[in-house]
């Protein structure tokens, strides 16, 4: 009696399967990763109030390109999930296929990145100078803009290194969970980059 | 047990991906054009501080699959966005 009702209590499914822990991992290193880009974001927003020769960003940061690497890394975060859905019913071709988008855009946003940063070097923002203001606005650009196209590299890399593990086979429609797994982490990337979009672009 | 944890993941519908891509597309365009309506720069930053947590939750609660998580999970992702809020009342002295 008392047996039956332990085993009535038990979950019906157990949280030790190798899928939910790796996704579990992911998310506590996302957690810490969102505590890093946290205080960037926080002590950025600090000073930049304190600041009192803040540059209006749109003037001197280009606002329509930015807004297309935006769009960009949405569209990718898009095939990320089609990719995903691809895999879980089996269709490798769609997998391979939205993979690879996912990566092309991730490197074009790359790409546009580096433009960007030579664009504005040469227009006299560097890491420890501004010719528009505040040097505290180039210092935070670059390390913001920076550690967040780190993790881009990063996610290409870790994306491309699934894509080819689904066109050698050892990634299959069985153990789909990694794509998932690398799916949360390639959305983290663009969900940080709305963010400071919006903070360091935009505000 | 592989399954039980198959038949978990494909028990719930997939979301509208498209409508969400759409929202945040919107959204976006959004926060392009209040940067020039002519209110004052707190009010903007006010809205565009709103528009940009939306867009971040609807990625988190779509994309990453926030939605069908356990609580657990909504405790990890909350845990950065709590220490956020305590990290800028601790700075706000900074200013004075």
């Amino acid at each position: 009696m008392s047996q039956a009702a332990t085993l009535h209590r038990e979950p019906a499914e157990s949280p030790l399967t190798p899928e939910s822990w790796g996704k579990l991992g992911m998310w506590i290193f996302l957690c810490g990763d969102a505590m890093t880009f946290g205080t960037l974001i926080v002590t950025f927003g600090i000073m930049r109030i304190a600041a009192d020769n803040w540059p209006v960003p749109a003037e001197v940061l280009g606002i329509n390109l930015t807004a297309a690497m935006t769009f960009l890394l949405i569209c990718s975060s898009v095939t990320m999930v089609k990719a995903l859905s691809g895999i879980k019913r089996g269709n490798m071709q769609e997998f391979r296929k939205f993979m690879l988008l996912t990566i092309l855009g991730g490197t074009a946003f790359l790409l546009l990145q580096a433009y960007e940063w030579n664009h504005l070097i040469h227009l006299g923002v560097t890491i420890t100078e501004n010719k528009y203001g505040s040097p505290v606005f180039g210092d935070t650009f670059y390390i913001m803009t920076g550690f967040h196209g780190m993790h881009v590299f990063g996610g290409v890399v870790y994306l491309a290194v699934i894509l080819v593990g689904g066109l050698t086979g050892r990634i299959h429609q069985g153990n789909s969970s990694v794509v998932e797994i690398a799916g949360l982490y390639w959305h983290f990337v663009d969900l940080v980059w709305i963010l400071i979009f919006t903070f360091v672009y935009l505000l | 047990m592989a399954d039980t944890a198959a038949a978990h993941t494909e028990a719930h519908a997939e979301p509208n991906y498209l409508a969400v891509f759409g929202w945040l597309f919107i959204l976006t365009v959004i926060e392009v054009g209040v940067i020039f309506v002519p209110i004052p720069w707190l009010m903007i930053a006010g809205a565009l501080v709103i528009l940009a947590l939306v867009k971040a939750s609807l990625v988190a609660i779509y994309f990453m699959h926030l939605k069908f998580e356990k609580l657990v999970i909504w405790w990890i992702a909350v845990i950065p966005v709590i220490l956020c809020v305590f990290l800028i009342f601790m700075l706000i002295p900074e200013l004075a």
